[in-house]
């Protein structure tokens, strides 16, 4: 595992774009541990004299509001930085909790197949044959809104990728021979699939989990926008973008600051994705 | 005479039929293995040699049970396949697969590789246990060191000497060995053969060794089993194989093998046509399109083995 | 002038690549010739650089090799200063190859036809109707039965052999001075093996067509060529006349390779064979002096220092004398 995780670097470091998006992330994960010593005000604190003031660096700008406040007068530096904390976080539940249903039920589908396979492909089609956010949309609706039900309903979504991806990988590896070797030494079912088989099937799995990711944080942003998502006064990204849609002419950076930093996280994530990508699947490197 | 008590293996008639389904088109039937009988003895060698498709990968499948047969019965030290506990069958049979590179898993150190038969079938402690494997791999020649290592960090040969070590961990009777040396190179071949006679005579295995390479048969086995399209054709000692040999399918394999000292420069025979497709197999003996010797009576039945000159032979012509 | 249609000098060839600053030496001074007619074969194992010196002459090895060599010619071309123009034309046309794997080497989405006939068309000024009746010739000289029939077969409707004789044909189809045939048999069955050396053969008499056949099983090469030479970690270790070099190898490891072979000496069975300890030494791995020298039961001091030159068809400084036992 230190061989591949090495290797893994060393293909890492020549991808400009990866390294971006380490970087990137890195910086978020700085801010979103730091976020108490960091943010100057309490991220709900409520400044009445100072409703919708602009940066600090433009005109009519307040020091100690560094990029200005919201409607009703709270900073919004401290609320991007406090929303750096549950975006990430909702993106890492989205994608272990996806990931880990996902590895299960797919290394389940391609090693069993037959009708195992079959109830669970189907299941996947089901799924997947709505647009996701539509599908997470209709989740939500039932179980009612919130961040953790957001957070299940994008899990949901995300899960038939996972399980598509493991399934396809199991299938080629149960056939080889160490698998076999295993069988001989009476190795029971489970301790072949997650022992000898899972192992082998990470590369893609890392793929995934990177993109799942910003896939992740961009459709609870999304819930959160239609105000399925976090609720007032949590200072979630998507939900600050809808709270101040109809500022969008008055007071622009209200809208502009945090769709930068929901693109700028999902970018990261997709740059270390598909570096992944490139650095563990050299069938597709070799090919651009 | 050898009393029934030596047969460690014995298999009666046995079957393997593959179906072949396909939309819209009969079930086709694929005979993988017809009718196939043999004994292995204790601490002896049974070679199987075949060209592709002749079977003797299946058979290995279905003798270790990664298969289920289709008729037929396989007795081991005296039990039926069926009558045998999985945990006394894993440590009766084991095998060494032909791939060196595919038979062992990449994200595992040679350590864990070894101990997981000992792992999955016994209750020794981790202690005793890193004690036995590294026995095993100093028996089969691979140093102290190369315990922590990955198998993309072994060598061809190398790799299989693990393969080896981990097959005889829990101490089998039987050693099924598919093709053992064909992976690697001619200069490795050598040694890996070498280390498979000591462990032989050390731990009083028998190997039933499959290769399709009639040199390394020639030299490793005390019987041979001959098989072409998944019957046996000739069946008998070395002796009788390689110095006179009766099937004319014998005897071409033995004269196709390329040698570096062939006695006579004659090399007129080689055989016409190729391997006919076992789903469509020639109603008489499945060798006699390519069969110079084939007369009116080899298309019309197949030939059952009989005794002639010793040993068992499938055809009308040998006498 | 020589008569030879292939002469090549000293050729080394490097791999760079971006791991290691220092530049893989796969294959080390490598002198030979081929007379037009000839069969050469090439021994050696995995690494021994026995390949890439056939892709090298073919001039497909890619950018991350470095070719030199103080001569390279092949019927008075210099193979390393030609433009890729006219390398395209001597390869294929010239200089034909087939490969251990026919079913890869073929395209599995288009028909036998398409393949040979495309191959005629880039090399010959024929017509497309003249070169399907040239495919046609080709095929059932191969030896393949039916061959209007087979030329609207795929790639996966053929057998390994066949695929191989397709190849063959599909390689000769250009009346090439040069055939190069790396691993033809290794996938396949003896008695198919057999057949299809026996093809080569044949095509290299009747054609008077040089052959270069690149194998690790020496009684193939005992077998079918004149000549022979044995590679050893991307050195020619020792070449000669094959019926002499089986039955006297000078270098240790001709002889080890020899003798270890099963039923190549007179040996009691499930007795222990002769072998060479030791592997292959990977290509960043090589040792200073005789590449062998690590392996060698006669090893002696001077053999680890220096580039020891090739005398007298060896590259050893104390070759070994008698017959194989």
């Amino acid at each position: 595992m230190k061989i591949f995780f090495s290797d893994l670097y060393f293909e890492l470091k020549k991808n400009r774009g990866a390294m971006i998006g380490i970087i990137i992330i890195i910086l978020s994960l700085f801010v979103a541990f730091l976020a108490p010593l960091i943010a100057p005000h309490n991220p709900t604190e409520v400044f009445p004299d100072a409703l919708r003031l602009p940066p600090s660096f433009l005109e009519g700008g307040k020091a100690g509001f560094f990029f200005g406040t919201d409607d009703i007068g709270r900073d919004l530096l401290s609320r991007l930085i406090y929303g750096s904390r549950i975006s990430l976080s909702v993106g890492f539940s989205v994608v272990v909790i996806s990931l880990i249903t996902g590895t299960f039920l797919g290394v389940i589908a391609g090693f069993y197949g037959g009708m195992v396979d079959r109830a669970i492909m189907r299941l996947t089609d089901l799924i997947m044959s709505l647009p996701s956010i539509l599908f997470a949309i209709v989740i939500v609706a039932v179980l009612g809104p919130g961040i953790s039900n957001a957070i299940v309903a994008v899990s949901v979504v995300a899960v038939p990728n996972f399980i598509r991806i493991i399934r396809a990988q199991v299938m080629v590896e149960k056939n080889r021979q160490y698998v076999q070797a295993a069988k001989l030494f009476g190795a029971s079912n489970f301790r072949i699939m997650f022992v000898e088989i899972l192992p082998n099937c990470m590369a893609p799995l890392i793929v995934q989990a990177s993109l799942g990711f910003s896939d992740g944080i961009l459709n609870v942003a999304a819930l959160g926008f239609l105000g399925l998502g976090a609720q007032a006064p949590m200072s979630e990204w998507g939900t600050m973008l809808s709270d101040a849609r109809s500022y969008i002419e008055s007071s622009p950076w209200m809208v502009t600051l945090p769709g930068v930093c929901i693109l700028l996280t999902v970018l990261s994530f997709n740059l270390l994705g598909d570096g992944l990508r490139d650095a563990l699947d050299p069938r597709l490197k070799k090919q651009n | 005479m050898k009393t029934s008590i030596d047969q460690i293996l014995k298999v009666d008639s046995l079957h393997k039929t593959y179906e072949i389904k396909k939309l819209f088109k009969p079930t086709l039937k694929l005979n993988a293995l017809s009718d196939i009988n043999f004994h292995l003895d204790k601490k002896e060698t049974l070679g199987i040699v075949g060209e592709s498709g002749c079977g003797k990968s299946t058979l290995a499948k279905v003798l270790t049970k990664l298969e289920a047969r289709t008729q037929g019965e396989i007795t081991l030290l005296g039990k039926k396949y069926d009558e045998i506990l999985a945990e006394e069958f894993h440590s009766k049979i084991q095998m060494v697969f032909q791939d060196p590179y595919q038979s062992l898993n990449p994200r595992k150190k040679a350590l864990d590789i070894i101990a997981d038969p000992l792992v999955i079938n016994t209750k020794i402690e981790a202690n005793e246990r890193r004690d036995l494997v590294m026995a095993m791999m100093k028996k089969v020649g691979l140093r102290d060191e190369f315990a922590l290592r990955y198998p993309h960090h072994f060598s061809g040969g190398q790799r299989q000497r693990l393969g080896i070590a981990r097959a005889l961990m829990l101490h089998p009777e039987v050693l099924i060995l598919d093709e053992p040396v064909s992976a690697l190179d001619v200069s490795i071949q050598a040694q890996v053969l070498n280390l498979l006679l000591e462990l032989q005579l050390e731990f009083n295995l028998a190997y039933l060794f499959i290769s399709h390479d009639l040199s390394v048969i020639q030299h490793m086995s005390d019987r041979i089993l001959v098989m072409y399209l998944g019957r046996v054709v000739e069946y008998g000692t070395r002796d009788q194989i390689f110095n006179n040999p009766l099937h004319p399918y014998t005897q071409i394999l033995l004269e196709s093998a390329p040698k570096t000292n062939r006695a006579n420069e004659n090399q007129a025979i080689v055989v016409k046509g190729e391997l006919p497709s076992a789903l469509n197999l020639p109603k008489g003996c499945a060798f006699e399109p390519r069969c110079p010797f084939a007369t009116a009576a080899c298309k019309e039945s197949v030939p059952l083995l009989e005794i002639k000159q010793g040993r068992e032979v499938a055809c009308f012509e040998a006498r | 002038m020589s008569d030879n249609l292939l002469d090549i000098k000293d050729l080394n060839i490097f791999f760079k690549s971006d791991k290691n600053p220092e530049p893989i030496h796969a294959v080390r001074d490598l002198s030979f010739s081929l007379k037009q007619g000839e069969m050469l074969g090439v021994v050696g194992e995995s690494g021994s650089g026995k390949s890439i010196t056939n892709l090298a002459l073919m001039g497909i090895l890619g950018d991350s090799a470095v070719i030199t060599a103080k001569e390279c010619k092949f019927n008075g071309h210099d193979l390393l200063n030609l433009k890729e123009k006219e390398l395209q034309k001597i390869r294929g046309g010239e200089i034909a190859m087939i490969f251990q794997d026919p079913m890869t080497a073929l395209n599995p989405f288009l028909t036998v036809e398409f393949q040979i006939v495309e191959t005629i068309l880039a090399h010959l000024n024929i017509s497309k109707s003249e070169a399907k009746n040239r495919a046609i010739e080709l095929l059932a000289q191969v030896g393949i039965t039916s061959p209007k029939e087979r030329l609207k077969s795929y790639p996966f409707e053929l057998s390994g052999g066949m695929a191989q004789r397709v190849m063959i044909a599909m390689a000769i189809s250009t009346g090439p001075k040069l055939l190069i045939a790396d691993e033809p048999t290794t996938a396949l069955d003896v008695t198919i093996q057999k057949q299809i050396l026996t093809l080569i053969k044949s095509l290299q008499e009747k054609n008077n067509m040089s052959v270069i056949l690149v194998t690790h099983d020496l009684g193939v090469v005992s077998e079918f060529s004149e000549r022979v030479q044995v590679m050893y970690a991307g050195e020619l270790v020792e070449t000669g006349l094959t019926k002499d070099l089986i039955k006297n190898p000078h270098h240790p490891y001709t002889y080890g390779l020899l003798s270890s072979r099963p039923g190549a000496v007179e040996r009691a069975p499930k007795s222990p064979l002769a072998s060479i300890a030791g592997i292959v030494p990977a290509f960043h791995q090589r040792p200073v002096g005789c590449q062998f020298n690590p392996r060698c039961e006669a090893v002696q001091a001077d053999c680890k220092i220096g580039n020891i030159k090739i005398d007298n068809g060896v590259r050893c400084l104390h070759p070994m004398k008698g017959a194989l036992k």
